[in-house]
């Protein structure tokens, strides 16, 4: 297998709409900023996406099937990137996440794991000898899977170590198991969700309870929940302007440019805004799957379908918290939220599924 | 492998399908999320953002307040109003009128904006902007209530100090917190533009002192009045600290060194409880509270006697012959000398090829440790220190107490130097000289201590080698403060009671049996103590100069009783001139304390002990009311 592959073969569609969305999300962090001590805030995620272009190209350019090779080296290097975070890392709002590195820059260990967990999970199911991976396999991919998962719900950052669990639960649903098995697992969650919840820490268990009744607490959690909900409302059809969101201008919604950019968008673009937004989205989503579909090998499909999963996943999540469908959580919007980590991971992972369609035809 | 992978791929389209039409479920319902919140009924949501607004408005804690150790009051608090700001609504347009309404200088406002975006704190959350207000700027702020809607007027408490400065450096003052403060772990649960602790206990105990902000929540219409109330979280008042210190005793303190530069710290040395603490010049914490001028500050800042200073823990001076008794101490305990070893003075003495004076320049004669101590011969001193070495004069004085902080509940205190030859080696890599090793022994040379050090030594040695640490707020309050708290035991040295008998007579025949310190005497107390007359530079260079403040500098370090001494006081009189100048200080204030001990105990005789026990609130001592 040879790393030649022509311009024509690159997946240009694909780059295009995450480009879109990345201009979306700049110029809605350029609106939320604005005379704010977070303006200029757009510039630099202007950087970071032209980084991310590189990084696309880059993961890009290496086969995939020498990147996959290479999984447990990734793994192993990513952990001890973990381990430097709880040694070294900053104290932010009660949690370390972020690796202080020379230059003032500061980078979140775990968004780059999501890369390495898509490698890890293609290499092993894409190399299963048999037919339907076998208990003892599953508990080995669970039991090395579990060691970052852990150790970054540790820091403690439960919504990224959440976004984990669709790129290996997409690995098992396509490696073909029967009905039985979701049924268990299935028992397994009921069974260990009131366990769960005692495991969680307060602000958690807060943040679960005020989804449940937002309006009953309106200063907590709630509070965030309320006035996304009354931004989003307040968009109407057609949108208030760009840069005049009453709600987002007036800082009456909280974190405009990162968790709740999406809410801050749909206010000032209207349904009409929402509708572009979320058809450009479906839109890259199914263009992965057409990759998966067309992947040259086992490998190839689960890294196009783990990517597409994750996508989907946070903007589950995300976008399901600013309609109030879902909880608060710090998920992040990919290519919209504001923050370098993971607009560089997303351009990363993007660019494993482009690996993957320029070497469909190989073999 | 090819083969292998083309036998897996037919039912992956089976799930590949699946993932599309899951997928395209959930943005479907997420797409009717929006649709019901921007087309199906947005009016709701475009009512509730252009009119109802939820605000939410701090309700201040109290701050605790600081009592003397009979629960006189230290520090309270007076009702004041505050203007609190809403950074969220705030329009730039606005900053010339606030600046005017509400007299704060407009560039001071601007750096309180800066300071407040760079804490980060959430846009609903809201900042007192200026507190004190005047009736003028009350009426300012009612007046333009429609149009400054980012403005919100609350009732709270203002700090209250006592009046001329009295024991403030103890308490210290409060102020608002800084940019630099923001960033400190110990102010971590505190926010831009809340009033903290800066310095003393005040900033000590500000944990316990400020207690816990509540907050009322809100409805607020178009105009910004308040619709109704959301919720309210009360707010949690600070706790009310109670000091060792004795007003009455730190009262006394303060008028004798009034009009003039020093510090004086009264110990139990028993336990260690600070009964007074005074430094002068003082200043009044009462301009602080709610922001000093800066023509005030410059003028704290610059003012050559340094009002800022606490000179109790913070003045770091050497000792002059109020060392003495330690190296009397040293030189017995390693048995350099016994208390009968005589050395005759004639005046002064050649060591290493240098003659060294004695104060008493036609000299003292034969004289033992006693006479040593009572006339204060350096010649006796030289010569001890001469055989001990100033390793062995560092090794007992840092068993005294001398050469790192006591650990008093007061932030600032400073370490002194306990000259040795390693401290030089590391400080100046230089040799120690055999010579300079002559002037420690008088307590002079690179030896430098604080009042509380002096007090705490001296007071320790008087015990018979028990040093309790000393501190402001008692043990048994401190463990309420924090649960965690672990009493501190007290530092032990072994003290032979013939030496420590010997010592004490020395002390005792200083003040009381023509000694140099006869001005501290007391009709119908036993004082022991030590005068200490400390150059600052040569005497000749001094001469020559003419200056004030390069006059020697007056020590007296007195207790009572002598033996099993109940209170240790260290006085320091800057450029005193001499030690028994700073004698009738503690005089005063060891007086003061048996004056008040015979009070209580008539007032015991008079009344059933029940009723006598807490003296209730009693009126506050102001001294000298004009100053």
């Amino acid at each position: 297998m040879t790393g030649q592959y022509r311009a024509r073969d690159f997946d240009w569609t694909l780059l295009v709409l995450a480009l879109l969305i990345a201009v979306l999300g700049v110029m809605e962090i350029y609106s939320t900023t604005l005379n704010t001590s977070w303006q200029g805030a757009h510039t630099r995620q202007i950087v970071w996406v032209a980084l991310g272009l590189l990084l696309f190209w880059l993961c890009s350019s290496i086969d995939y099937h020498w990147l996959v090779e290479q999984a447990p080296v990734f793994y192993v290097l990513s952990i001890l990137g973990l381990v430097a975070v709880a040694a070294f890392g900053d104290v932010v709002n009660g949690s370390k996440r972020w690796l202080p590195l020379p230059g003032g820059v500061q980078l979140q260990v775990s968004e780059f794991l999501k890369v390495v967990l898509v490698l890890l999970v293609a290499r092993f199911f894409g190399g299963l000898p048999r037919e339907r991976p076998s208990l003892a396999d599953l508990a080995k991919i669970g039991a090395i899977y579990g060691v970052p998962l852990l150790m970054v719900l540790a820091q403690p950052d439960l919504s990224t170590s959440l976004s984990y669990v669709p790129i290996l639960a997409m690995g098992i649903f396509l490696s073909g198991l029967r009905w039985k098995f979701w049924a268990v697992a299935a028992v397994l969650v009921m069974l260990t969700a009131p366990l769960g919840w005692r495991t969680l820490q307060p602000y958690q268990r807060e943040r679960l309870t005020t989804f449940l009744d937002p309006e009953a607490d309106p200063r907590g959690t709630g509070y965030q929940s309320l006035q996304s909900k009354i931004a989003v409302g307040a968009g109407g059809i057609w949108g208030q302007g760009f840069a005049r969101g009453t709600q987002t201008q007036l800082r009456f919604l909280p974190v405009p440019h990162t968790d709740f950019v999406f809410a801050a968008y749909a206010e000032e673009s209207g349904f009409v805004g929402v509708l572009i937004a979320l058809t450009l989205y479906f839109a890259i989503l199914m263009k992965i799957v057409s990759n998966a579909q067309t992947a040259a090998d086992a490998a190839g499909m689960h890294i196009c379908m783990s990517v597409a999963a994750l996508l989907l996943f946070h903007i589950l999540v995300n976008i399901g918290m600013v309609v109030n469908k879902m909880p608060v959580t710090g998920l992040p919007l990919p290519l919209m939220s504001y923050g370098g980590s993971n607009t560089l991971s997303t351009f990363m992972l993007l660019g494993l599924v482009n690996n993957v369609r320029v070497r469909r035809y190989t073999n | 492998m090819s083969d292998y992978s083309e036998d897996r791929r037919r039912p992956r389209d089976v799930e590949t399908a699946v993932f599309q039409y899951g997928a395209a479920m959930i943005f479907l319902w997420l797409l009717t999320g929006f649709w019901q919140l921007q087309v199906q009924d947005p009016e709701i949501y475009e009512q509730r953002a252009a009119r109802n607004r939820i605000k939410s408005i701090p309700i201040l804690a109290p701050r605790g307040t600081i009592l003397d150790r009979d629960g006189r009051i230290l520090v309270d608090n007076s009702p004041s109003f505050k203007a609190v700001l809403d950074p969220g609504e705030l329009k730039l347009e606005h900053l010339p009128l606030i600046s005017e309404g509400l007299n704060i200088p407009y560039d001071k406002l601007q750096t309180r904006l800066r300071t407040l975006r760079r804490s980060g704190a959430p846009g609903y959350q809201r900042v007192i902007i200026k507190e004190g207000l005047t009736p003028a700027e009350v009426t300012f702020l009612e007046a333009h209530r429609a149009e400054l809607r980012e403005f919100e007027l609350i009732r709270s408490q203002r700090r209250l100090y006592l009046s001329d400065g009295l024991a403030a450096h103890v308490v210290g003052r409060v102020g608002e917190i800084s940019e630099a403060e923001l960033d400190k772990e110990e102010f971590a649960l505190f926010e831009a533009g809340a009033e903290v602790g800066k310095s003393g206990i005040e900033r000590q105990y500000n944990d316990a002192l400020a207690g816990k902000d509540g907050s009322r929540l809100v409805i607020v219409d178009s105009r910004s009045r308040r619709v109704r109330d959301l919720d309210v979280v009360e707010a949690k008042p600070g706790r009310s600290i109670r000091l060792t210190i004795d007003l009455d005793v730190q009262a006394v303190a303060e008028l004798a060194l009034e009009g003039r530069s020093g510090a004086v710290v009264a110990l139990n040395p028993r336990t260690g409880e600070v009964l007074a603490l005074a430094s002068s010049p003082a200043y009044d914490p009462n301009e602080f509270v709610g922001g000093i001028g800066v023509s005030q500050w410059r003028e704290l800042l610059n003012n050559p006697d340094k009002p800022l200073l606490n000179r109790a823990i913070q003045a770091q001076l050497a000792p002059g012959s109020i060392f003495k008794p330690v190296v009397a101490y040293a030189g017995l305990a390693t048995h350099v000398v016994s208390p009968g070893f005589q050395v005759h003075c004639s005046g002064g003495a050649s060591f290493y090829g240098r003659f060294f004076r004695c104060h008493h320049w036609s000299g003292h004669g034969w004289v033992n440790l006693e006479k040593a101590l009572v006339q204060s011969c350096d010649v006796y001193f030289y010569n001890v220190g001469k055989e001990l070495g100033v390793d062995r004069i560092a090794e007992f004085a840092r068993v005294a107490g001398l050469g790192s902080a006591t650990g008093i509940d007061l932030p600032g205190e400073e370490d002194g130097v306990v000259p040795s030859s390693t401290w030089k080696a590391r400080n100046y890599r230089e040799r120690w000289f055999p010579g300079e090793t002559i002037s420690v022994a008088i307590g002079q040379g690179a030896l430098t201590v604080t009042p509380l050090q002096a007090a705490y030594s001296i007071g320790g040695l008087a015990m018979g080698g028990v040093w309790n640490q000393p501190h402001l707020v008692a043990w048994e309050d401190l463990r309420e403060i924090r649960p965690d708290f672990e009493t501190p035991e007290p530092k032990r040295a072994e003290v032979n009671a013939r030496h420590r008998r010997a010592i004490s007579r020395g002390l005792w025949g200083a003040v009381n049996d023509g000694g140099t310190a006869a001005r501290a005497a007391l009709a119908d107390f036993e004082i022991c103590g030590k005068t200490g007359t400390a150059q600052r530079v040569s005497r000749a260079y001094a001469l020559e100069k003419n200056n004030p403040r390069l006059l020697d500098d007056a020590w007296f370090v007195g207790y009572a009783p002598c033996r099993d001494p109940e209170i240790v006081v260290a006085a320091l009189f800057e450029n005193g001139e001499h030690g028994h100048f700073s004698a009738p200080i503690v005089r005063d204030v060891i007086k003061a304390y048996y004056d008040k001990q015979q009070r209580l105990e008539w007032s015991q005789r008079a009344h059933p002990p029940a009723e006598a026990e807490a003296p209730a609130k009693a009126a506050i001592l102001r001294p000298g009311g004009a100053r």
